[in-house]
């Protein structure tokens, strides 16, 4: 096992942020943390990385206790969090040279090393140019490259394709992918199941400091079973109607919107509609949708802003 | 034992990198570090000069020049300006997450303020010493002894020390740079409500008692006594007392914000 978690918790003043998360990520493994904002996952990395400390819970990293040997670990990891830690005014080379320095690797395998980085990451050409100039993808790509020095055993990800453009996001994918393919185990969080469903090959979800599932994306999506319907109403009289009419559902009341689990099918989605229509029931609109995050959710936990109703 | 001395020269290593990053950082921008250094206190000593000179020098209470008398206190606000670039530039690394990296990495603990306080002071010491060579230009003459000029000197480095130690813990602490701005604007202001450019005796009584009880006031006397050559009296005392206590606080707040750091948005 690269990362043993038992029973972490962690919490800000009165505000829990991490409720007793067990863990247990293979060697060589791209697991994915999946939750919504607020869950707890930048404070699980922050945690694991040695960044903060939790109150209580067991973890080991590499085969080191983090509490009493957290140099050993920081020595094993690589870091690329939420919002690129690159240094704007110095140039790309420079900052991966900066890595190699704090690294204390010998100069001259540093700069081959730097060089190789640079090449599989696309930046030859920026390479001295201060990162101020860069594009947000490069930014990203340079501080995955920088983590990627003195060659870690296990990188962490913190959100590593959030606010990217869909090429960037690509990019990022491959890059990551072809981590785990020369051994590199990875820690990555994200908020999108289509992420997690892409890279990783083990997936915990985490919500409100809690882990609600933990399998593999095709177990997961087992318990999703399909997307969901999401009807649209023209007041709260045809919203408590259909809600009434069609049994298990969630409505949302700011919205006017009601939604329904379904594979999406054309029989499902004509009988749902008829199933209205006999009810006298007027629908304004009507979206399918496959199988994301919210879904995942839906499944798996209970939504305190949204009424659960099931007759 | 071994490994003791290996983390030492380890975090000499790491403090160097570290130091060598922040004077890359100095010269990558040297029209914005001349400028948000030297622009403010070189437009002080010439308009305080030019402006104020003659009149004070006309109701002189001492026998020294005007531009005699200043020079200390604008040696003193100098380095506020430099600490004050220290403690933006240290800042942008609290809030751009650099320092989470350094943070989660196997690198000395005390490497990356200490490569900033340094690379820092040197950038102050010379900043000082053009001000210094300024002043000469328009003046003004040290009557110091030996003993005088390198005690001087040595009150110059205790000083910048000590607030620069102060500003950067200001910038550890301060979530955005204009926080930290906000902080560091009661250090750029005291000086004014001192005895830099005026003798404190020819203050209303209420700003007399905040010039005489705030710590530029001993600084700035005792600089000047040294480098005028006359007795500095217990003053020295207060002054070397006010630069180990700013030190200290600066030090121990720096470390204390470093440690309990962490990108949290």
């Amino acid at each position: 096992m690269m990362i043993t978690v038992k029973g972490l918790r962690k919490a800000f003043g009165t505000h829990v942020v991490l409720d007793g998360v067990d863990l247990n990520v293979a060697e060589g493994a791209i697991f994915a943390l999946l939750g919504p904002n607020g869950a707890g996952k930048t404070t699980t990395v922050q945690i694991l990385s040695t960044l903060l400390r939790a109150d209580a819970g067991e973890v080991f990293i590499a085969g080191h206790d983090l509490n009493r040997e957290p140099e050993a670990v920081r020595a094993a990891i690589g870091l690329t969090g939420q919002f690129a830690a690159v240094d704007q005014v110095l140039t790309g080379e420079e900052n991966l040279m900066l890595m190699v320095y704090l690294r204390h690797l010998e100069r001259s395998k540093g700069q081959n090393r730097v060089r190789e980085l640079l090449e599989r990451f696309d930046l030859t050409d920026a390479a001295k140019k201060p990162v101020s100039t860069y594009s947000g993808g490069m930014r990203r790509k340079l501080d995955l490259a920088m983590s990627l020095i003195g060659n870690p055993r296990l990188v962490f990800l913190d959100e590593p394709t959030t606010g990217l453009d869909p090429r960037s996001r690509q990019t990022m994918w491959q890059l990551i992918t072809e981590l785990a393919a020369n051994g590199v185990t990875v820690f990555l969080t994200t908020q999108y199941l289509e992420e997690a469903d892409r890279l990783a090959n083990r997936i915990a979800v985490l919500d409100k400091g809690k882990l609600v599932a933990e399998g593999s994306p095709a177990d997961l999506k087992r318990r999703i079973s399909g997307g969901h319907v999401e009807l649209q109403f023209a007041d709260v009289a045809g919203l408590d109607k259909a809600v009434q009419s069609l049994g298990s559902a969630i409505r949302d009341d700011n919205a006017l919107t009601v939604r329904v689990p379904s594979n999406g099918s054309i029989g499902a989605l004509r009988k749902l509609l008829d199933q209205l229509d006999s009810a006298a029931i007027p629908v304004t609109g009507v979206s399918v949708h496959t199988p994301d995050l919210d879904d995942v959710f839906f499944a798996l936990t209970t939504q305190p802003d949204k009424k659960e109703v099931t007759q | 034992m071994s490994n003791t001395v290996s983390n030492m020269a380890y975090s000499i290593t790491d403090t160097v990198t570290m130091l060598r990053r922040t004077v890359i950082h100095m010269l990558r921008n040297p029209v914005m570090m001349l400028l948000g250094t030297l622009g403010t206190p070189i437009i002080l000593l010439l308009m305080m000069y030019n402006l104020f000179g003659g009149v004070i020098q006309s109701n002189a209470l001492t026998s020294s020049s005007y531009i005699n008398y200043i020079t200390p206190g604008m040696i003193l606000i100098t380095v506020i300006y430099s600490t004050g670039m220290a403690a933006l530039r240290v800042n942008s690394d609290m809030t751009q997450g650099v320092i989470s990296r350094f943070k989660s990495m196997s690198i000395s603990r005390s490497a990356v303020l200490n490569g900033h306080v340094i690379g820092s002071m040197l950038g102050s010491l010379i900043s000082v010493t053009v001000i210094f060579g300024l002043a000469y230009l328009m003046g003004f003459r040290s009557a110091a002894n030996t003993f005088g000029g390198v005690a001087a000197i040595g009150l110059i480095v205790l000083y910048v020390t000590a607030t620069m130690w102060l500003a950067i813990a200001i910038g550890v602490w301060s979530k955005s740079p204009e926080a930290a701005n906000g902080m560091l604007y009661l250090l750029y202001i005291l000086p004014f409500f001192s005895s830099a450019f005026v003798p404190t005796q020819s203050m209303t009584p209420v700003v007399a008692w905040i010039a005489e009880n705030q710590p530029f006031t001993p600084i700035i006397d005792t600089l000047r006594a040294l480098l005028m050559g006359t007795p500095t009296d217990n003053r020295a005392f207060i002054a070397v007392a006010w630069c180990i206590g700013f030190g200290l606080v600066g030090f121990l707040g720096a470390r204390a914000a470093y440690n309990r750091s962490t990108n949290q948005q």
